[in-house]
């Protein structure tokens, strides 16, 4: 009796064993893609799965990209690291500090040796993430780049042409004014303040945001977004606040609740945004065009930058898992599943591939306005103020710089001692950063 | 004659009070000794990088003005939130103590905010107040009182200090309502007779039985506006509008978490530690002997 037992114990325990033998390899990737965005990231990892059975990637919604960050540094701290993490493009060059976390994408690839061209994608999009000598750290994901959308109900009633958004700051001005004298509650109102009225401000505008070209030239950088033209523009806005042609409505996207509600005339918002304001709107609602610029500054726009997140790769699993990873980043970097992507959410086609298979789809000719983020990005070859931003500590200089503009919109100080002051301060962190990476 | 009670096992004492050492050891020494070790260290969030840099987090930290003002800060809004929580509990109890129909539900009504977590009651009242849906705020309006707290910073304060206080006034208003209680009726009575009106009554008689109560609920309510509020500041305001509401416990977290400043964030947090050892040992020391056992 007890000898069957042993026995059956030990069957039982050697089936164990060989199913283990078989298993997949379990890959973590840790996301920041709430609601509608992780259903949408979940559909694409379940796809990678089906085609295949040696790997299975294990999507995990970690709340916020801020606390994406924060659970996966703990998790590498504590030697627990998931093989993937989304991280928001703000914390770049804290990710490429990092020495011996990172495990840079361009090498993961010839490592794994999986075929990978990164001219398959935009270039705005790879300039951000890569090194000085054009090496792609991390896997271009979500990218998207702020853009004007307007309430086309609101600009009718001001008797003004629904179909037609302005160019230029001053007719944004003069436009949603007006709107505002016809009763709308609000005339503009911005997302992302820092990003789009600070950071893009300058790119758009061919203004450096901090020296070095914008930090991509080493850590030793200065800040210098306190030019005379973000001056003006802050200090015009703040101007505007008072009656109402502009409206503060809180940090990061909280403004874009009042904008779906109805409330303002002029938005500019992330294009990533535009799935949820047609949403809420309705399509026939909503203008959108490219971002207003200031023709006493630059003749004609440059380009803008982006925002969004890429997929890092972490180190500290054993080298035969690799291989998983550089298989499903192939996976969700091909064109018609980022093409997928960039139509469901109006996050911009990462890679050539996508776009070219959105413009042949006839997505652009039923969907007006959502290929302007693109064109926008693509507007004129970047220079070196337009290329992207490698910005140390830049979480909290964007913390910085909001909390002065803050201090703006409440007309505690005026925007040249502002802009001044967020440098002075942004400054002070950069020397921290560049202290703690020496 | 006091009662003591003897071991005869040296051992059996120490034994007794293991768990406690232990839980103390590990939850509280361990943790403070880690963030006095971070707090002399200067590295990228990784790890990959770590230098000793002895004092300098502490020296960068208190050349920092922003520092200094969320500090002065922090004292207003403790101030605050112990003073409006105390008085506000303090009458509540009062009242509740003289009801003598349906006493129980008017109980039960006081104490169901301390039910509501922190986070979700800043949630609520920042949908009461919310500039451009909230009631409240669009009653204000309604007679001509412009509430918007995403931009002027002392309606945020006052916003984030009622928060706080609604979520802690239960907690006070039983330590105060069971206080109240235990009074002997007697010399209430003996005072009345005696021609002494409520208001002589309350404070000659009743307000100084109630000292240790007060004392107790004083340093509670000091330490929750030094800690316990992070909540209430994370999910109503985050520290804004241009820090008018960036208490230093949110700085700690804001610096160490969204910032990825472990040793900045550290050298706050072991100052914040020192301040509350000091404030527990003054209140200890010179409040506690005007209060009446």
């Amino acid at each position: 009796m007890k000898r069957r037992l042993l026995a059956s114990v030990a069957t039982v325990a050697t089936l164990v064993g060989m199913g283990s033998a078989q298993a997949q390899v379990e890959l973590q990737f840790w996301h920041a893609m709430g609601g509608n965005l992780g259903e949408a990231v979940n559909a694409q990892v379940e796809g990678f799965n089906k085609a295949q059975s040696a790997y299975k990637v294990v999507p995990v919604y970690k709340g916020s990209y801020t606390e994406t960050l924060t659970a996966a540094i703990a998790a590498f701290r504590a030697r627990q690291a998931p093989h993937m993490v989304q991280v928001f493009e703000v914390g770049t060059a804290n990710m490429m500090a990092a020495k011996g976390a990172v495990y840079p994408v361009h090498q993961l690839m010839a490592d794994a040796k999986e075929p990978f061209d990164p001219n398959a994608f935009v270039s705005p999009v790879t300039g951000y993430y890569s090194t000085a000598d054009g090496k792609l750290l991390s896997m271009p994901f979500n990218s998207s780049t702020p853009v004007l959308y307007w309430n086309k109900e609101l600009l009718q009633k001001a008797g003004l042409d629904p179909a037609k958004g302005p160019t230029t700051w001053p007719e944004l001005g003069e436009m949603a004014k007006k709107a505002v004298a016809a009763g709308a509650k609000c005339g503009f109102t911005p997302q992302w303040q820092t990003w789009t009225m600070i950071e893009n401000f300058g790119a758009y505008h061919n203004l450096p945001f901090a020296t070095k070209s914008n930090g991509f030239g080493g850590t030793d950088i200065e800040l210098r977004f306190n030019d005379a033209a973000r001056v003006k523009h802050i200090a015009t806005l703040a101007e505007w606040s008072k009656d109402r042609t502009f409206v503060y409505n809180g940090r990061e996207g909280r403004s874009t609740a009042q904008f779906n509600a109805g409330d303002c005339a002029f938005h500019i918002a992330s294009s990533a945004s535009a799935s949820a304001i047609e949403r809420a709107l309705t399509k026939e609602k909503v203008g959108m065009g490219m971002m207003p610029f200031w023709p006493d500054v630059i003749a004609k726009p440059q380009n803008s930058i982006i925002g969004g997140a890429t997929v890092w790769v972490l180190q500290g699993r054993p080298q035969a898992e690799y291989v998983g990873v550089a298989k499903f980043l192939s996976h969700i970097s091909s064109g018609p599943i980022q093409a997928k992507w960039h139509q469901e959410t109006g996050y911009v086609p990462v890679s050539k591939a996508a776009a070219e298979i959105t413009e042949k789809s006839g997505f652009y000719k039923d969907n007006p306005g959502r290929d302007l983020a693109v064109k926008q990005l693509l507007l004129n070859p970047p220079t070196e103020n337009s290329r992207g931003l490698r910005i140390g500590n830049f979480v909290q200089i964007r913390d910085v710089v909001d909390s002065e503009l803050e201090a703006v919109w409440s007309g505690k100080k005026d925007a040249k001692t502002a802009l001044d002051d967020a440098v002075k301060a942004g400054n002070e962190l950069l020397r921290r950063f560049e202290a703690a990476n020496r | 004659m006091e009662k003591r009670v003897a071991f005869n096992e040296r051992w059996l004492p120490y034994l007794l009070v293991s768990p406690q050492i232990l839980i103390t050891l590990v939850f509280f020494f361990w943790p403070s000794g880690q963030a006095i070790w971070q707090s002399v260290l200067l590295e990228d969030a990784f790890g990959g990088n770590s230098r000793f840099v002895f004092l300098d987090n502490f020296t960068h930290l208190l050349s920092d003005k922003d520092y200094y003002a969320s500090a002065r800060l922090t004292l207003v809004f403790s101030a605050l939130v112990a003073s409006v929580g105390l008085g506000v509990s303090l009458l509540l109890a009062v009242m509740a103590d003289r009801i003598i129909r349906g006493a129980t539900a008017y109980k039960a009504f006081l104490v169901w905010p301390y039910a509501v977590a922190p986070a979700v009651a800043g949630v609520l009242w920042g949908f009461l107040f919310n500039p451009s849906v909230g009631i409240v705020a669009w009653s204000l309006a309604a007679i001509g009182i412009e509430f918007n707290y995403v931009i002027n910073g002392n309606q945020a304060l006052a916003l984030v200090v009622i928060a706080a206080v609604w979520n802690q006034v239960s907690y006070n208003f039983l330590f105060f309502l069971a206080g109240l209680q235990a009074i002997p009726k007697s010399l209430i009575e003996a005072a009345a007779i005696d021609g002494a009106g409520p208001g002589r009554r309350f404070w000659d008689i009743v307000f100084p039985l109630l000292s240790p109560t007060g004392f107790f609920l004083l340093v509670v309510n000091i330490i929750y506006a030094f800690f316990g509020t992070f909540g209430v500041v994370d999910s109503l305001t985050k520290g804004g509008p241009a820090k008018a509401t960036e208490i230093l416990v949110f700085k700690v977290y804001n610096d160490g978490f969204r910032g990825q400043d472990l040793g900045g964030s550290a050298a706050q947090s072991v100052i914040l530690m020192i301040v509350v050892i000091a404030l527990t040992v003054v209140q200890f020391r010179f409040i506690e002997r005007r209060v009446h056992y």
